[in-house]
């Protein structure tokens, strides 16, 4: 119906990755600043802490202990070395969670968009109820009954987030399974299998990234969480959520033990936020450029 | 008509004033400075409509809205002055120029189903534009000012037809509502922007008619901006083509159609298709350079057979052919060999064996049957044409046939063996034996594989080695003239004609028997659509093939199809040698359909 | 066309109940899957096992599972939602003033986060790529990228502790009393929540906008003469709302999980601060009941957008008919 004439919409040059015409925003520069920056200490940190993560060193909340830069926490620890090894268990089980929620939510999202109908239906339908609990809730409600274990959390961080995924991945997925190209594959007999994750698939890259690095950002945000609610393997381990809920009551003696995991998660998410925010307002250019209809 | 020189002289500028004058206009890409168009000229008197023709890209658009005193997003007005009905409107302030627009001059959308609002009533839709212009004085004159101008575009008048939103309209009588509002305000320039462009052709007729009543009973100047030339051979009292920015000629309608003097325009009439006679429509290969990417000289020499040193030092002056015809160029007069391509002869109707055979089939769409008892034949060597309107079924049979369409009774056979309804279900030669060509190329090919990659798939899947491939990807591209670089090409970074020719390659790669050609040329422009049809029809010579060509595009069935097959309302309504059919049909619906097909040829007569 | 649109609210209905009946059996099938003993977990491991079996009869654990379903979801549906197992009080008891302080907390928040962000997406959307446009998106990408309790953190060290004590670092607030009671108390809970959600639903908002002012229809509007307010409030906005309304739901109901942690922070008693606990005791019929609230709260907010958008849509509500 809508013959619109594109023949002078062509570009000559084909224009960069994603991530490449990304990094010229100077958010997203920052923002891989930012990022880089804390993943380092989240994972160097640990190598490079003066005292172990839950060695005892002086009095409680003191400022001023000779062979600390910080002093120490509520627990007579030192505050920087809590500090270095607090980020590593909640990035590792971000990214490995994201992973999860990725690989699951992109598979179900571009299944129900290619097969459509009822197997569209009943996949949406189910992770509408998933979608029903809040985040935080169905981790607590799961900790609640199994207790709180790395592998716990990293499943239900990852079930959690991959109604989440298919949503987004269905949506974009839903205008590139209309498209001709799509039944040109059919046509000429390719396999489901290929037609979703070879034909569809990279057409989707884009928003998959977009979602990829909100999600990581989110879980990053709602692993810290839990621990700020207590719930972690050990109860006292180093991890930067839980070291601002203990040390939240001394927060006038002994300011450091909740500011510095404050701020280092505050710069982590808003570091992988601004890489986000960069792709995706390079991806809704792309998405733009390409199309003709 | 004779005289229009005499008349300017008799009644003088003040005929003009109260038209459209368009002087030295030029407007710019916002972000750098590089022209969009530029020096355009352009007089309508009174009660004229001037036919805007160009190619997609070519500025008519912006130039169009620009009467408005509007320019989109990243667009500027670069300088340049235009009177509508005496009044300068490129320099009025924010305030003026929202009085005058829908007032003094009016626009007509191209697509009438995004431009409604899909919120609002259209009742609310036409009173507001006379609220805002204060027109009529009262409320009461503005209900009676709507009904008068419902009953012009011929809907109906009633408070509950006023009611509806413009979803439940169809698209014609969207094009009238917008026809209505445009004329709502009695406006003395209106700009009409491709308003018939998604309607069929008898929609399209009627539209056009009301245009044509209206202009001349309200003596309103009209800029109607289209690619279509019938469309402006049929409506339009003068032509102006836009190439690349820049009107290259303008003239009255006879003058342009029959002795046009820009290489261009010569070009362009000789790519358009006519119904009223059998025709072989030549193509031209290149493409108009964007902004930014225009030559200094006339845009038009690296493509023009008769471009000379000079042609590209200066853009060319205005030359003047007659009183109301002038061109841009220094070789007017000069007739170089427009007939680059030789088109191929259509061979007389073949009588080979039958390749296809559509035995009663009916289709339809989860329950609903829209294809009712359906036969047809196609024979080796054959083309044949599926003609219908949009929602006549004719995409659905041709997609039963590709295999693309699975909710079909009836049988479909090749040479002979009933067809599985779905190509998966297909054995291998069955699939490679019919290939489908889809008709919008930016849409038919995967945007993240590279060319060669797309056209390999078929082979690949059918078993031939990568390295095997890779020639057999060579020579497609060979046959459908391109050059072998492109192999390593995306299809953003090809035009559309190129990316069609590209979908075609892929057909031609498994050595079909039978191509079905969906619309293939309709989101094309027409010098490129007369490359493609000129493409298919030497790959039908050159290797036997037979093809079902389907379109809404009657003009172009003489040009490329032996026979023709006529649907309507998912039925066939006649077929038979497209040269009868199309020169004397025999059914009604036939003849209504190419009565209401605009022709250059009977224009001029 | 009016019964085809209360049929349409019907149809949606039962599907939400629907939905609610499912998330029961999911909430109930989870927490069964409890690996320890609820009885074990109340009176401690040194119990008799007369003791025990005397609980598990008190309390039905010793019933069949569907036996246990049914009646736990007639005590849902006629409000007798049985024993807290850690303070041994009735649930209903124990919960209903916590749900109505936190459904107070909920409702500022909303009403203030859903103008604030018409508002600021709105404007953000008619000056694109302006200063207001830049900057807002700048801090609202900053701000939407914390976790909560990050957010309440650096609130709590500007406002009441370290560069300001102008605000209480918590609530006082007893259980039961009116929520208001403490204004000076809930202005930091308020602000936490406010930012999680306002940075999203005024991006969405702005996409939203940006899009219909994009449109054709706009500008035909425009070209119609029609002056900017009325391009904005009669072309634009009815047409970005639908839209919107998905996300606002969405967005409540992620309040409604934000508000665990930051009654939490702010030791604000609520259903989020009574979830903690309960999590911590494992006190399994407060975890069934706020899992089934929080879920109700997401089912019935994404059920009145549902209907909002076919109500403030012609072309979906004129389908129906």
């Amino acid at each position: 119906m809508n013959t619109t004439l594109v023949e002078a919409n062509f570009v000559d040059e084909r224009p960069p990755g994603l991530f490449r015409q990304a990094l010229k925003l100077r958010r997203t520069q920052v923002g891989v600043v930012l990022s880089t920056l804390l993943i380092t200490v989240a994972l160097i940190g640990p190598f490079i802490a003066p005292f172990g993560s839950t060695e005892y060193v002086d009095m409680p909340n003191t400022l001023d202990v000779p062979g600390t830069l910080l002093g120490t926490d509520y627990f007579g620890q030192d505050v920087l070395s809590r500090f270095l090894f607090g980020g590593r268990t909640i990035l590792i089980l971000a990214v490995i969670a994201t992973s999860i929620g990725i690989t699951l939510g992109t598979t179900l999202g571009l299944t129900a968009a290619y097969l459509r109908g009822r197997y569209d239906e009943i996949i949406m339908r189910a992770l509408d109820v998933v979608l029903s609990f809040p985040q935080v809730l169905l981790s607590l409600v799961v900790i609640s009954m199994f207790g709180p274990s790395n592998v716990l959390i990293i499943c239900t961080v990852g079930l959690s987030t991959t109604p989440r995924i298919a949503r987004i991945i269905r949506g974009s997925a839903i205008g590139v399974v209309e498209r001709d190209f799509i039944s040109a594959a059919e046509a000429i007999g390719e396999t489901r299998k290929r037609v979703v994750f070879s034909e569809v698939l990279p057409n989707v890259t884009s928003a998959l990234l977009v979602e990829m690095n909100l999600r990581l950002t989110y879980s990053v945000g709602l692993i810290a969480s839990l621990a700020f609610l207590g719930f972690t393997p050990e109860p006292n381990a180093a991890n930067w959520g839980l070291m601002i809920q203990e040390n939240r009551v001394a927060l006038t003696e002994q300011p450091w033990g909740v500011i510095l995991p404050t701020m280092a998660l505050a710069l982590m998410t808003i570091g992988t936020g601004l890489i986000g925010d960069g792709l995706s307002r390079v991806s809704a250019g792309i998405d733009r450029g390409g199309k003709g209809e | 008509m004779a005289c229009r020189e005499c008349l300017q002289v008799l009644i003088g500028v003040e005929k003009v004033n109260s038209g459209l004058r368009i002087i030295n206009l030029r407007l710019n890409v916002a972000a750098t400075g590089n022209d969009i168009v530029d020096e355009v000229n352009l007089t309508i008197e009174k009660g004229r409509v001037l036919g805007l023709v160009g190619e997609s890209g070519s500025g008519k658009t912006t130039v169009g809205l620009a009467v408005l005193s509007h320019a989109r997003r990243g667009v500027e007005i670069a300088h340049g002055e235009i009177y509508c009905a005496g009044t300068e409107v490129l320099g009025l302030d924010a305030d003026a120029k929202r009085r005058i627009r829908g007032e003094l001059v009016s626009y007509v959308p191209q697509d009438p189903a995004s431009s409604l609002n899909p919120a609002l009533r259209i009742g609310v839709q036409l009173m507001e534009v006379l609220e805002v212009h204060d027109f009529g004085g009262s409320s009461e004159a503005r209900k009676a000012r709507i009904k008068e101008m419902m009953a012009e575009v011929l809907l109906p008048t009633d408070d509950q037809y006023l009611e509806r939103y413009p979803h439940q309209l169809s698209g014609g009588q969207q094009q009238r509502v917008g026809l209505a509002m445009a004329f709502a305000c009695r406006p003395s320039v209106i700009v009409l922007d491709e308003p018939t462009t998604g309607l069929d052709v008898s929609t399209q007729e009627h539209v056009l008619k009301t245009i044509r009543q209206l202009t001349r009973d309200h003596g309103v100047a009209a800029l109607y901006i289209t690619h279509d030339l019938a469309v402006v051979a049929d409506l339009a009292d003068d032509v102006a083509v836009m190439y690349a920015g820049r009107v290259v000629e303008q003239g009255e309608v006879a003058e342009i159609f029959g002795n046009p003097a820009h290489p261009y325009t010569r070009h362009l009439v000789a790519a358009a298709p006519d119904i009223a006679g059998k025709k072989q429509i030549v193509g031209l290969s290149g493409r108009a350079p964007s902004p930014g990417k225009r030559p200094t000289g006339c845009s038009f020499a690296p493509r023009c057979e008769l471009a000379a040193d000079e042609c590209r030092e200066a853009f060319p002056p205005n030359v003047r052919i007659s009183d109301a015809h002038s061109a841009a160029c220094i070789k007017i007069g000069k007739r170089g060999e427009t007939a680059t391509q030789t088109s191929p002869t259509i061979q007389s109707v073949s009588q080979g064996d039958v390749i296809i055979e559509v035995r009663n089939v009916s289709a339809g769409y989860s329950g609903t049957t829209v294809v009712h008892d359906v036969s047809l034949t196609l024979r080796k060597g054959e083309c044949l044409a599926l003609v219908g309107e949009s929602g006549s079924g004719k995409t659905t049979v041709s997609r039963a046939i590709g295999g693309l369409h699975r909710e079909w009774t009836g049988s479909i056979l090749l040479n002979g063996v009933p067809l599985r309804s779905a190509a998966r279900q297909r054995s291998v030669e069955d699939r490679l034996g019919i290939q489908y060509v889809f008709q919008n190329p930016y849409g038919s090919l995967n945007p993240r594989r590279t060319v060669g990659d797309s056209i390999a798939r078929p082979l690949l899947i059918a078993g031939i080695s990568k390295s095997a491939s890779r020639s057999q990807v060579l020579d497609v591209l060979d046959k459908v003239n391109l050059p072998n670089s492109y192999a390593n090409k995306f299809p953003d970074q090809l035009s559309g004609g190129e990316r069609q020719r590209v979908a075609i390659a892929r057909a031609l790669v498994s050595n079909p028997q039978v191509l079905v050609c969906d619309e293939v040329t309709s989101a094309l422009d027409v010098l490129v659509q007369a490359a493609i049809v000129d493409l298919l029809g030497n790959l039908r010579k050159d290797l036997g093939l037979s093809m079902l060509f389907v379109t809404h595009n009657l003009p172009l069935v003489r040009s490329i199809a032996d026979h023709v097959a006529v649907m309507s309302e998912g039925r066939i309504v006649e077929v038979g040698p497209s040269e009868s059919v199309i020169g004397d049909p025999q059914q009604q619906y036939t003849r209504n359909l190419i009565t209401a097909t605009p022709s250059i040829e009977r224009s001029l007569l | 066309m009016k019964t085809s649109i209360l049929k349409f609210i019907v149809k949606r209905i039962l599907l939400g109940v629907m939905t609610l009946f499912i998330v029961s059996l999911l909430i109930f099938a989870v927490t069964q899957a409890l690996p320890s003993d609820p009885a074990e977990a109340i009176l401690g491991r040194e119990a008799t096992p007369e003791a025990l079996a005397a609980l598990r009869a008190e309390y039905g654990l010793d019933k069949p599972l569907v036996s246990q379903y049914t009646h736990w979801l007639g005590g849902v549906i006629t409000g007798d939602l049985g024993t807290s197992y850690a303070t041994m009080t009735p649930v209903s008891e124990y919960i209903s003033p916590r749900v109505s302080a936190s459904f107070f907390l909920l409702l500022i928040a909303a009403l203030g986060s859903i103008p604030l962000s018409i508002v600021i997406g709105a404007n953000a959307a008619l000056r694109r790529d302006g200063k207001f446009d830049t900057s807002s998106s700048l801090i609202s990408l900053i701000l939407a990228a914390m976790p909560e309790f990050v957010v309440g953190t650096i609130l709590t060290v500007i406002f009441s502790t370290t560069i300001w004590q102008v605000l209480p670092a918590v609530t006082y607030l007893e259980v039961g009393a009116p929520p208001w009671s403490d204004i000076k108390g809930l202005a930091l809970p308020v602000l936490t929540l406010l930012i999680a959600v306002t940075p999203y639903v005024s991006r969405v908002m702005r996409a939203a906008m940006v899009e219909v002012l994009e449109s054709d229809y706009v500008e035909m509007a425009r070209l119609k003469g029609m002056n900017e307010r009325t391009v904005l409030w009669r072309h634009a906005m009815p047409n970005a709302v639908g839209p919107a309304f998905q996300v606002i739901a969405l967005n409540l109901a992620y309040l409604a999980g934000g508000v665990i942690i930051v009654e939490r922070l702010y030791n604000f008693p609520g259903i989020g601060s009574a979830l903690a606990d309960a999590v911590r005791s494992r006190d399994l019929p407060v975890i069934q009941y706020l899992a089934l609230i929080i879920a109700g709260v997401y089912v019935i907010t994404n059920l009145l957008a549902d209907i909002g958008t076919v109500l403030v849509t012609p072309r979906l509500r004129t389908r129906l008919s």
